[in-house]
């Protein structure tokens, strides 16, 4: 599968929802792949940070908002503290839930949760869950 | 015989912990010739040379053995030690017990014995060394420069700055060189005509400089400080001091060909002038393709011309020069991207080389600066960028980084960003090597704010459909193939010697290295200097270079030369070869085995030797069948005794 490049892609609308969102400039990104190196759960991801931003900076923002990555991160903000362009990786991240969750996708409804779910499940994940829909 | 002192180095622990220097102090002691021995620490300290100028001066000692590092390093320091205390400095004698040594052994028995003999051999040559003094010649205070591009302007303008003589050969009708064809130079975006125009006008008005346009160099003879250079000059058929540069002559002539100027973008006549601020300002004839030189067939020009100024009987002339020292500045060009196939390169008119995207963005070019592209004159909307075009591809073009590609393609976007706001541009790259001052502060600017888009990767091929260029590359980034419709595509062809050059050194007896870039003395501390003496190098001739590395190289060169002519004569090594004119046969094999022309036969047929030429090498030695030619503290007998000690 290859990627058409096209310029009506690049800083397209989406991209702008996602600058807007997180205050950050995709195109500040040189690639330097710190973001993921550093990432404590990258090894779980489908794609990598690095690889999200790149995405992101040709304007395919569907295929990051589909991937499963953005739902592993953590927000552990390891990205945003090493990244040598002063990227905050973590918000642009963000970014790219808020604007699933505002489609109504990936939503977590506590009350849909079993008692055994709510009972096994670890604090922080549930914390984690709900602060996805403050988004 | 002589009074030897051998001083053995243990280079802090670099010798001592592989050499015994005490064992070898006591052994030494006792060989024949030495007088007195001792070992220190660190030879090259003053301690240590202050050691050595003691004994000579207690012990009256006439020869001295320091068994150290190599000779490339400290060598000088002992010589100016024991001449400061009046010892002859070819009295003294390096014996490399280093690197040939303690560094390469690890059995301490065996390295102390081969340490042994080393010293041995170098006392064995220092028993026959002969008290020499440089040798001295005339100096002729005139300069060459070949190449008038920046480097060969600002390296000519600083020579006469400083005073003396020069002479600038050019093989092209005007000076100004590849920087006259640019738009806009790279970081700061300012015009590149508006830069370097006036340091044309300099030149063309200094009155130390004179100028050869149409010229190329004949043949040299002579040595440095003393040489003789012919040069040959083309007629350009037009007399510069009579033309007032009306232009009558191109309006009539009917011959139409490719303009240089504009890479073949635009067209010109075979009488014209090369570009607007062309120095010196004359119209020039084209021989290639003139029909004049026949005049039944034309001679349109020479009717029209009010001043007179059209002689097509004018022959190529030819000037000697009387010349000290010359500088290389010849240049480069672009790899022929014909040899790049994939590209499409002369199969499709949108495919451009960087030189012609440069005429394209300039206002002097042949779309009067205006973005629109060769084939039917469109603005291109979508820009594919292709670096390292033929560079970094040891199998089948150029191994080397062309160095300037990624900052002037980067240029290329951004003046094209400029000029069509809603167009859109892709740099391919592998690296992006932005090493000079506010390069990478360019280069990361554009991209966070102009929207020039790089993908990391190498383009595989480029073919037309319909009126696009398909463009067929990977983004190794994401791992995927990627695939542009684009409207334009531009080559960062890789840099090459100029043409022409391969020649030059053959004339000149230079060195090139395997890319047929002038080879500098030292690639660390002597990189403004040729290996053959009396030659200096300047700008892309050496290697790709941008425009401020190009100036600072020939303000170098320059310094050089300066510090050169502010000598009365030149003075050279004395360790070069002698004849004993009674041995000699006149069979003439050294003359053919010299490679710096030293060897000539005089009148009595004797191989003589031009002591200023002369480096030494010692090749006319040992291809000499009859031993009349022996080398200056080198001799046969030398060489003898050092492999007598060897094998005893």
């Amino acid at each position: 599968m290859y990627i058409r490049i096209k310029a009506a892609d690049i800083n397209n609308t989406q991209v702008k929802k996602i600058e807007e969102l997180s205050g950050q400039n995709i195109f500040d990104c040189y690639q330097c792949g710190n973001c993921s190196s550093g990432c404590p759960v990258v090894d779980y991801m489908d794609i990598s940070p690095n690889q999200a931003m790149r995405l992101a900076q040709y304007g395919r923002i569907e295929e990051v908002l589909s991937s499963e990555m953005i739902w592993i991160c953590s927000t552990c903000l390891q990205c945003s503290s090493r990244c040598p362009k002063g990227i905050d990786v973590a918000k642009v991240m963000e970014a790219f839930r808020t604007i699933n969750l505002r489609n109504g996708i990936g939503v977590v409804n506590p009350k849909q949760l079993g008692i055994t779910e709510t009972k096994d499940i670890p604090p922080i994940l549930l914390i984690c869950a709900m602060r996805k829909m403050t988004g | 015989m002589k009074k030897i002192g051998v001083f053995v180095c243990h280079c802090g622990v670099n010798i001592k912990d592989t050499v015994d220097v005490e064992k070898l102090t006591e052994q030494l002691a006792i060989y024949p010739g030495v007088t007195y021995i001792e070992n220190y620490m660190f030879m090259c300290s003053d301690p240590g040379q202050n050691m050595i100028k003691k004994a000579i001066k207690e012990k009256k000692l006439d020869g001295i053995v320091v068994a150290a590092c190599s000779p490339t390093l400290h060598e000088s320091t002992f010589q100016n030690a024991v001449e400061e205390i009046g010892l002859n400095k070819y009295q003294l004698e390096v014996a490399n017990i280093r690197e040939q040594c303690s560094w390469v052994h690890n059995n301490i028995q065996e390295a102390t014995r081969k340490a042994d003999l080393i010293i041995k051999t170098a006392i064995e040559k220092l028993k026959l060394n002969e008290s020499l003094k440089p040798v001295s010649a005339p100096l002729t205070k005139r300069v060459m420069v070949i190449g008038g591009g920046i480097a060969g302007i600002q390296a000519a303008l600083d020579i006469a700055d400083g005073g003396y003589e020069v002479v600038l050969v050019e093989k092209k009708p005007s000076i100004g060189g590849h920087m006259i064809q640019l738009s806009e130079t790279f970081p700061t975006l300012d015009c590149s005509q508006c830069i370097l125009t006036p340091k044309m006008v300099q030149l063309g008005k200094n009155k130390k400089v004179t100028l050869y346009v149409n010229s190329e160099v004949e043949s040299i003879d002579g040595f440095m400080g003393n040489f003789k250079i012919k040069i040959k000059r083309k007629p350009q058929y037009v007399d510069p001091d009579i033309c007032t540069m009306c232009g009558d002559c191109t309006d009539v002539c009917p011959v139409v060909v490719h303009s240089e100027y504009d890479e073949g973008l635009s067209w010109r006549r075979a009488i014209y002038v090369p570009f607007p601020q062309a120095i010196p300002a004359s119209f020039t004839i084209d021989t290639e393709n003139c029909l004049g030189f026949e005049p039944i067939a034309c001679g349109e020009c020479k009717k029209v011309c009010q001043a007179e100024a059209i002689n097509y009987d004018v022959k190529t002339e030819f000037f000697e020069e009387e010349i000290g020292a010359v500088i290389i500045a010849t240049g480069f060009d672009l790899y022929p991207v014909e040899n790049i196939a994939e590209y499409g390169y002369g199969k499709y008119p949108d495919v451009l080389n960087g030189l012609q995207f440069e005429r394209i963005l300039s206002a002097t070019g042949p779309t009067g600066g205006e973005m629109l592209r060769p084939s039917d004159g469109k603005v291109p909307k979508e820009i594919v960028f292709i670096q390292c075009s033929g560079s970094r591809d040891p199998e089948r073009h150029k191994s080397y980084c062309s160095r300037i590609c990624c900052m002037y393609t980067l240029k290329h976007a951004k003046l094209y960003k400029h000029k069509v706001h809603d167009g859109q541009p892709y740099i391919f790259y592998i690296d992006i090597r932005s090493g000079g001052k506010r390069y990478e502060e360019f280069i990361q600017q554009a991209v966070s704010e102009e929207g020039i888009v790089y993908i990391r990767g190498k383009v595989a091929k480029v073919y037309k459909k319909g009126d696009k260029m398909i463009v067929h590359g990977m983004d190794t980034l994401t791992g995927k193939k990627v695939e542009i419709e684009a409207d334009l595509v531009v080559l960062a062809q890789s840099i090459v010697p100029s043409e022409g050059v391969e020649k030059l050194i053959k004339t000149l007896k230079l060195s090139s290295d395997d890319s047929g870039f002038l080879m500098e003395a030292h690639p660390k501390l002597r990189p403004l200097e040729s290996l053959q003496s009396g030659f200096y190098l300047a700008g892309a001739a050496q290697g790709p270079k941008d425009i401020p590395d190009s100036v600072s190289q020939a303000s170098g060169a320059a310094a050089k030369i300066l510090a050169l002519m502010s000598k009365d004569e030149i003075q050279h090594e004395p360790i070069i070869a002698v004849v004993d004119e009674n041995m000699c046969s006149g069979c003439g094999i050294c003359i053919g085995t010299c490679p710096y022309g030293a060897r000539i036969l005089d009148e009595n047929k004797v191989a003589i030797v031009n002591d200023i030429l002369c480096e030494g090498c010692g090749a006319c030695i040992s291809a000499c069948p009859s031993g009349a030619a022996q080398q200056k503290n080198l001799t046969d007998d030398q060489i003898n005794n050092m492999i007598r000690v060897i094998l005893s």
